[in-house]
């Protein structure tokens, strides 16, 4: 299984690589299917997605609410844009932090790899108002609300 | 002397100290202030603080009594850490996707690891 590479093109978007040991069919569902997203697209550990609203087809909508269970929580919404099956998914979605951000263009792709499948995702990378907001959001009101926001970003929390 | 990216990156491993950069990227502050919002003892900020300098990724100014803090390369620190948080959140839920494409791929009626 190779490692996941992370690179940026042209300041401007993010570049995600991975290869997962099932084929582009598996993979596909796991993208798109709400019961099955629920269980894998969490961030750090202890956070669970009470409502996934995933409606895998072009003009469908995407409603994903996290919770950390102790009264914290934040969402996203989104649209597909483009869902071509087993091969490519576009869509668009912003974080309410608790306003929501300027929406982030996500085009992801699969394709057989062996047995497996390599998946590329392309994404906005976010002005760096936005970075900021992400990462600094919410100190002021000391540090657990801020680690929220930066476990928003679904950040594994190191101990 | 170079300051290694293995230094850097532990630095960054700390939720507090991803703070403490996250308060600097919006500007240059002094220790108490940056203590404030956190749920700890002075000290113990500043030893954070000196994980930050001993790794390159802030610097440290004599003003008076005080020595204020501030990023040592704003923008592109900035942009690393926010990369960082993407890289470390993407990993934890592929890791996790890697379970859950083995259970789809068992099948039904038999155990799943």
């Amino acid at each position: 299984m190779s490692k996941m590479t992370l690179t940026t093109e042209a300041d401007r978007y993010v570049l995600v690589t991975r290869n997962f040991a099932a084929p582009p069919e598996v993979v596909f569902r796991a993208f798109t299917e709400p019961d099955i997203i629920q269980k894998w697209l969490l961030g750090p550990d202890g956070w669970t997605m009470p409502v996934c609203i995933s409606e895998a087809r072009p003009g469908g909508k995407m409603r994903y609410e996290w919770t950390n269970g102790k009264g914290a929580g934040f969402h996203i919404t989104g649209e597909y844009i483009e869902v071509q099956p087993y091969t490519k998914i576009v869509h668009v979605e912003r974080m309410f932090l608790p306003d929501p951000t300027p929406d982030n263009h996500i085009e992801t792709r699969l394709e057989p790899d062996g047995a497996g499948t390599r998946m590329t995702l392309r994404m906005t990378l976010p002005d760096a108002e936005t970075r900021k907001m992400m990462l600094s959001t919410g100190m002021e009101g000391g540090m657990e609300a801020s680690y929220v926001r930066l476990e928003n970003l679904l950040q594994p929390v190191a101990h | 002397m170079t300051t290694s990216l293995d230094s850097q990156f532990a630095a960054l491993a700390d939720p507090t100290r991803r703070a403490i950069l996250a308060r600097l990227a919006l500007g240059e502050t002094t220790v108490l202030e940056l203590a404030k919002p956190f749920a700890m003892t002075q000290p113990a900020i500043s030893r954070h603080i000196k994980v930050l300098e001993t790794a390159g990724l802030i610097t440290r100014r004599i003003d008076g009594t005080k020595r204020p803090c501030r990023l040592a390369k704003p923008g592109i620190d900035a942009i690393d850490q926010w990369l960082d948080m993407l890289r470390q959140a993407l990993d934890r839920n592929y890791d996790r996707l890697d379970k859950i494409l083995i259970e789809l791929q068992t099948p039904k009626g038999e155990p799943t690891p």
